[in-house]
């Protein structure tokens, strides 16, 4: 019988392919990540069975637990007219610089007053800022008149993109350059306080509201 | 790569030195344990779920509302949303100073399970779940077009004997709870819906409910 002889090897393993493999998943999931943006406020929406993504031109409205109301807008734009508008009611002055910042700005929960000084704060310290949120009582609605001038800004801003959509020969429908109206509840909020939110935007004759939630696997039929 | 290596410390027992044969492998260990920290962070910070949106009209508001403005749908159900908790009565409500043919409104309790809200809504909106697979099947053999499948699936929600829907909050519900019954609501293919402030003495009846 021949003698069963145990090649000598070294201990080493390849390990080329593992390591091929950790790249691929490296690559993957660096290039599918999206990374939850640095808002102020983190906000657990409740889920539903909506398959529906955000719209592109959307005024977003944040209700945090405690009842604080952050406003966010997309299109730098239509912000930077937003911010003249606004600034021009309440009266505070705003220079060019803080006019460029506030066009790439995140969610921001602050009054007109405080405003100038939070645009000046770097994104870091924003985060760690504790603001108390926009106003919206009835003896001082700031978050009214965000809201009413974010929508005129924005369907000037949709206006002209729908321009430029039909030059270029497209064949874009309208109702996609609308602004929409986004509501960003945490599931614990009270339904009251996202209530005289919604008050807000009724009673500014915006009835059609969006709320955002997670994804939730739709019942089995 | 990760070699344990061999023949000892460079021929140290021996006093002579011997010219290694160099390997053209390199040590990727370090390269390797980069590779799965960078691999665990994103794992670990990915989101993956984008937020999607619901959307929800609301009906628009009356300047001078009349006190008797109360609709006057017999189809109709009204939730009454507390911390979690979920209540409703069908038809038109009774107060117990003017009880109706079948004494005054009582609250149900339910919950927000598929056996609870889903189903009751299951049955209430039979007719126009009825409806939606006939016309899923008429869109499934081509007979009618998907535009055409939406406008009578639209039509269809809006009809009288649709079911419709009111929801009343008290102050301690959460969004949660009202997202969550919209959501059982879309699940059912209600059409209108309306969340309307509560009254005075459905409160207390809810109250009572809760004690």
């Amino acid at each position: 019988m021949p003698k069963i002889k145990m090649p000598k090897s070294s201990p080493s393993i390849d390990m080329t392919p593992m390591v091929d493999l950790a790249f691929l998943l490296v690559t993957f999931f660096m290039l599918a990540a999206s990374f939850r943006s640095s808002e102020p406020v983190q906000v657990t929406t409740p889920t539903s069975v909506s398959d529906k993504i955000i719209p592109a031109n959307i005024l977003m409205v944040t209700v945090d637990k405690g009842g604080r109301v952050f406003f966010n807008m997309t299109n730098a734009e239509a912000r930077r007219e937003l911010l003249d508008n606004m600034s021009g009611k309440y009266k505070v002055g705003f220079t060019d610089k803080h006019r460029e910042e506030f066009g790439f700005m995140e969610s921001f929960g602050c009054t007109m007053r405080e405003l100038p000084g939070y645009i000046g704060l770097s994104s870091e310290e924003r985060g760690s800022a504790r603001t108390l949120g926009i106003p919206y009582d009835s003896t001082n609605n700031e978050l009214k008149d965000w809201i009413f001038y974010g929508n005129i800004a924005a369907l000037n801003t949709g206006k002209t993109l729908f321009e430029e959509a039909k030059k270029k020969g497209d064949n874009p429908n309208v109702n996609d350059f609308k602004p929409k109206f986004i509501l960003r509840v945490d599931s614990k909020t009270l339904y009251v306080q996202a209530q005289a939110v919604i008050d807000v935007f009724r009673d500014l004759n915006l009835n059609n509201l969006n709320f955002v939630t997670s994804m939730e696997m739709p019942p089995k039929k | 790569m990760a070699e344990i290596a061999e023949g000892g410390g460079g021929g140290h027992s021996k006093g002579k030195k011997r010219a290694k044969k160099g390997s053209t492998r390199v040590d990727m260990t370090p390269m390797v344990d980069l590779a799965f920290l960078l691999l665990t962070f994103f794992v670990l910070t990915s989101t993956f779920s984008k937020p999607k949106v619901m959307s929800l009209v609301y009906p628009a508001k009356i300047d001078n509302p009349t006190p008797d403005d109360g609709p006057k749908i017999n189809n109709a159900i009204t939730f009454l949303l507390s911390e979690d908790k979920i209540f409703y009565y069908s038809g038109q409500y009774y107060p117990k100073s003017a009880p109706g043919p079948k004494g005054p409104t009582k609250l149900e309790e339910t919950d927000f399970g598929p056996s609870g809200v889903r189903k009751l809504l299951a049955e209430g909106n039979e007719f126009v779940l009825s409806g939606k697979i006939e016309l899923q099947k008429k869109l499934d053999k081509k007979q009618i077009q998907d535009s055409v499948y939406i406008n009578m699936l639209t039509d269809l929600k809006k009809k009288d004997k649709a079911l419709k829907v009111l929801i009343k909050t008290d102050d301690k519900a959460t969004c949660k709870n009202f997202i969550d019954l919209i959501d059982e609501l879309k699940i059912a293919e209600i059409g209108v819906v309306a969340p309307v402030e509560i009254m005075a003495s459905e409160l207390e009846l809810l109250k009572e409910k809760l004690k």
